[in-house]
């Protein structure tokens, strides 16, 4: 966009943040190799740069993170909460001390804007601590009787798209309850949670109650396997999350899954308009839309289309996509080649199936994953970019006549994670939100986090919630 | 693209079809607007985004002194530093204006002697507004006759919080035609809606839509005189007004906010609200005002910082 008032660069410094050259495994308390020496190479998405060589835990190391976790286990269920809730506010509060950094250090390892992990990630992280510290001494008065009992070893496995939030999402409501933890951060995304490791030194965590372990798919699939391991908790695709449910089938391991979705945003012709325009692009392209409750399906009444689709576009095109470090930029790097390639093909698929594509004037970056903000009109429940999850940041656009068929349309979906209604009607919200079979419906706004808040899917889109005091059932004996 | 208003013809027959027009304007969600507002407030403008910011700003201000202590000394005193902003640094740009009481246009007029520096004076019984029409009228066509290049009316918030929307449209059109000046050529109008009594964002959307509908040059939030004065959600909301208003007609409308910005940080703030929402043809000060006084000495000592490196302080600009 050249205008009269360029910004001028201005980047956040990579100064505060000391990546290693190499990290290990973080087991019991120490950060050790794998088993068989093996290591992967975590890159920076924005510019495909090197960014550390992480070791890669195979079957032995799940094995040898699992036994620490039990051995941890005994001790840690037996303190008193009041006693876990202070280890919980000193993580909580070194996480916020440390919030800069670790901004930048996921901006880096992830891709996504640092205005996102400086406003949006890090404050939401630690809250989920703070919240879940609050939780820990007070467990008798959460609804699930006296004296309720943790599980055992809880293993997680968690995604990239918001590595060191889905982290906090695993770990703070199971450290509350007394549980202890093996987790596998994603191959793409394994740093964070390497930091986060040292963050529980520096707090004093006893030995083996937190474990991490970087790897693949592979340990994450022994890691679930195991027979020792009490509860699974894991974030990601729905075709790994039913290759779990498959896997725990027949054992007593409880399992939470949270997966994808195709989040409706409807927007009804009474709606504030401007501020509609701001949820949509909220909905579909903060996080570059690698988000599983991204608002991708935009359902909007016939009658305003036209006039909302003219004032989408105007907005898209002051969006500002570039360096992620930059604190103006509004659209990061997509996270990995392969994810990219996946949004590219969808969106092709999209075009070869006659929707109508349109993208603002973007200029992307030579080096590095980057995808340009793209919208699709024309676009029917019957095209494949209406109905399988992108992932990207890719928005498909549907029209409804009235408000039953908005629903309809809105809960034809093998997904069942969010929604959003707009309209200045506070009756028509009430009454839409009761009918929409979604996990979140947010109401004249959009994704919007809180961890009071429970979170969490209906269909394919996965079983459970996270948040919140429903959060805390996941990982207790009730 | 239109640049008529026969589009809207019909909507000011009546007072009901006003009314039915207004009502019907999409509504406002105050959490999404602020949540917008703030947001584009976490800009960061650095180095030579910075410098252009800040020349633009002190371009972009309407000088003011309303009070009843005012003098001619102290309206001579203003017009000095409206000509000449920071006395060590003849680069400074202008101020777009001086805004006076009708009383004092000649005195500033004088004292400005010729400079590219516009006279803004207030009138309509100004700031309370309570006062008969013809008073009203009066007030603004002596401003007119005495020289002013700019007017800064108030509505009626009576009249429009009673749901006279017509007759508050009807007061706007009577003070456009007073600032006609005998040779045909006219004052431009800036249309005070003080944002703070009108109090809702619905409320101000439609005053916005009144006052162009009723052929405002520029729509201005506030008078300065009241608690609440210009903020970023409600010149952000006008912003968006005076968008779609020429998107419809073609016809541009300037914004004005006033009251209560103080600092560079907060001008900046506005200009990013600006240029992300109505564009670089807004970008200028026939088009956006800043209703200010005590801003320009902080804008002048950013940008000595700007340029020397270093702090100066208070005592390195002038105090009129």
């Amino acid at each position: 966009m050249a205008s009269l008032f360029e910004y001028a660069p201005a980047p956040e410094s990579r100064s505060v943040v000391d990546i290693a050259p190499s990290y290990g495994l973080f087991i019991d308390g120490e950060f050790t190799d794998a088993a068989d020496g093996k290591v992967f190479k975590t890159i920076s998405p924005s510019s495909e740069e090197v960014l550390s060589e992480v070791a890669q835990a195979g079957a032995a190391d799940v094995d040898r993170a699992v036994k620490a976790a039990r051995k941890a286990f005994e001790k840690w269920s037996a303190l008193p909460g009041s006693e876990r809730a202070k280890y919980l506010f000193r993580i909580a509060r070194i996480i916020q001390e440390r919030s800069r950094e670790l901004a930048v250090l996921e901006t880096l390892d992830n891709g996504k804007p640092i205005k996102e992990t400086r406003d949006a990630d890090l404050p939401l992280v630690a809250a989920h601590f703070f919240y879940y510290a609050g939780w820990a001494d007070k467990l008798d008065h959460a609804g699930y009787g006296a004296n309720p009992r943790p599980l055992g070893v809880a293993g997680q496995v968690i995604p990239w798209n918001f590595p060191l939030l889905m982290l906090a999402w695993k770990i703070a409501p199971a450290l509350a309850t007394g549980n202890t933890v093996v987790l596998k951060p994603a191959e793409t995304t394994p740093l964070s949670a390497l930091f986060f490791a040292d963050i529980c030194r520096q707090a004093g965590l006893p030995k083996g109650v937190v474990n991490i372990i970087p790897g693949y798919g592979d340990a994450g699939a022994e890691l679930v396997a195991h027979p020792d391991v009490n509860k699974v908790a894991f974030t990601g695709s729905t075709a790994v999350g039913k290759a779990i449910a498959r896997q725990v089938a027949g054992t007593d391991k409880k399992v939470t899954l949270e997966l994808g979705g195709k989040g409706a945003n409807i927007v009804f012709d009474d709606a504030p308009i401007d501020q509609a325009v701001e949820g949509i692009v909220t909905g579909i392209f903060f996080n570059q839309g690698q988000v599983c409750c991204a608002g991708s399906r935009l359902l909007v009444q016939e009658s305003i289309h036209d006039e909302l689709l003219d004032s989408l576009k105007r907005r898209l095109s002051t969006l500002r996509l570039g360096d992620p470090l930059d604190k103006n930029t509004d659209i990061g790097a997509i996270n990995s080649a392969e994810q990219l390639a996946r949004i590219t093909a969808l969106a092709e698929t999209g075009e070869a199936e006659g929707a109508e594509r349109w993208s603002p004037a973007c200029e992307l970056p030579s080096a590095g994953y980057w995808f340009a903000p793209t919208l699709f009109t024309n676009v029917t429940q019957a095209h494949t970019v209406a109905r399988d999850e992108i992932f990207g940041p890719v928005l498909s656009v549907l029209t409804f006549r009235t408000p039953d068929e908005a629903v309809a349309k809105a809960n034809n979906s093998q997904y069942g994670l969010s929604a959003g209604i707009w309209t200045e009607k506070g009756s028509r919200i009430l009454a839409v939100a009761n009918k929409l079979r979604a996990g979140v419906v947010w109401a004249n706004t959009f994704n919007k986090f809180d961890p009071t808040s429970p979170f969490g899917g209906y269909k394919e889109s996965g079983f459970g919630r996270e948040g919140g005091r429903h959060g805390l059932e996941a990982y207790l004996d009730v | 693209m239109p640049t008529t208003l026969t589009a809207f013809a019909d909507v000011t027959t009546s007072d009901s079809a006003l009314r039915r027009f207004l009502h019907g304007l999409p509504g406002v969600d105050a959490v999404g607007l602020e949540a917008r507002a703030a947001a584009l407030g976490t800009r960061s403008i650095k180095t030579t985004a910075k410098a252009y910011a800040i020349d633009l700003a002190i371009s972009m201000i309407d000088l003011t002194t309303l009070e009843g202590a005012d003098t001619p000394g102290k309206v001579r005193a203003l017009a000095a530093k409206a000509v000449h902003p920071d006395p060590t640094d003849r680069t400074t740009p202008m101020t777009a204006a001086v805004c006076v009481y009708p009383d004092m246009v000649a005195t500033a007029k004088a004292a400005l002697n010729g400079a590219d520096v516009k006279v803004a004076s207030v009138a309509t019984a100004f700031p309370a507004g309570r006062a008969a029409l013809p008073v009203k009228l009066a007030d603004t066509r002596d401003a007119v006759a005495a020289g002013a290049d700019e007017i800064d009316m108030v509505i009626d918030r009576g009249a429009f919080l009673a749901g006279r929307y017509l007759e508050t449209y009807e007061l706007i059109k009577a003070v456009k035609e007073a600032c006609v000046r005998e040779d045909g050529t006219a004052a431009r109008l800036k249309v005070i809606f003080e944002t703070g009594e009108l109090s809702t964002y619905d409320n101000i959307r439609r005053a916005s839509w009144i006052g162009m509908l009723a052929g405002a040059d520029f729509i201005k939030t506030s008078t300065g005189k009241v608690g609440v004065n210009a903020t970023p959600a409600n010149t952000l909301l006008m912003l968006e007004a005076v968008r779609d208003f020429k998107a419809q007609t073609g016809i541009q409308i300037g914004v004005k906010p006033a009251g209560g910005i103080r600092t560079t940080k907060d001008a900046i703030k506005f200009l990013v609200l600006v240029n992300e929402t109505v564009g670089e043809d807004w970008l200028t000060n026939e088009w956006f005002r800043f209703g200010a006084s005590s801003l320009l000495n902080d804008l002048l000592m950013q940008r000595q910082k700007l340029s020397t490196g270093r702090y100066s302080g208070p005592d390195y600009v002038t105090v009129d």
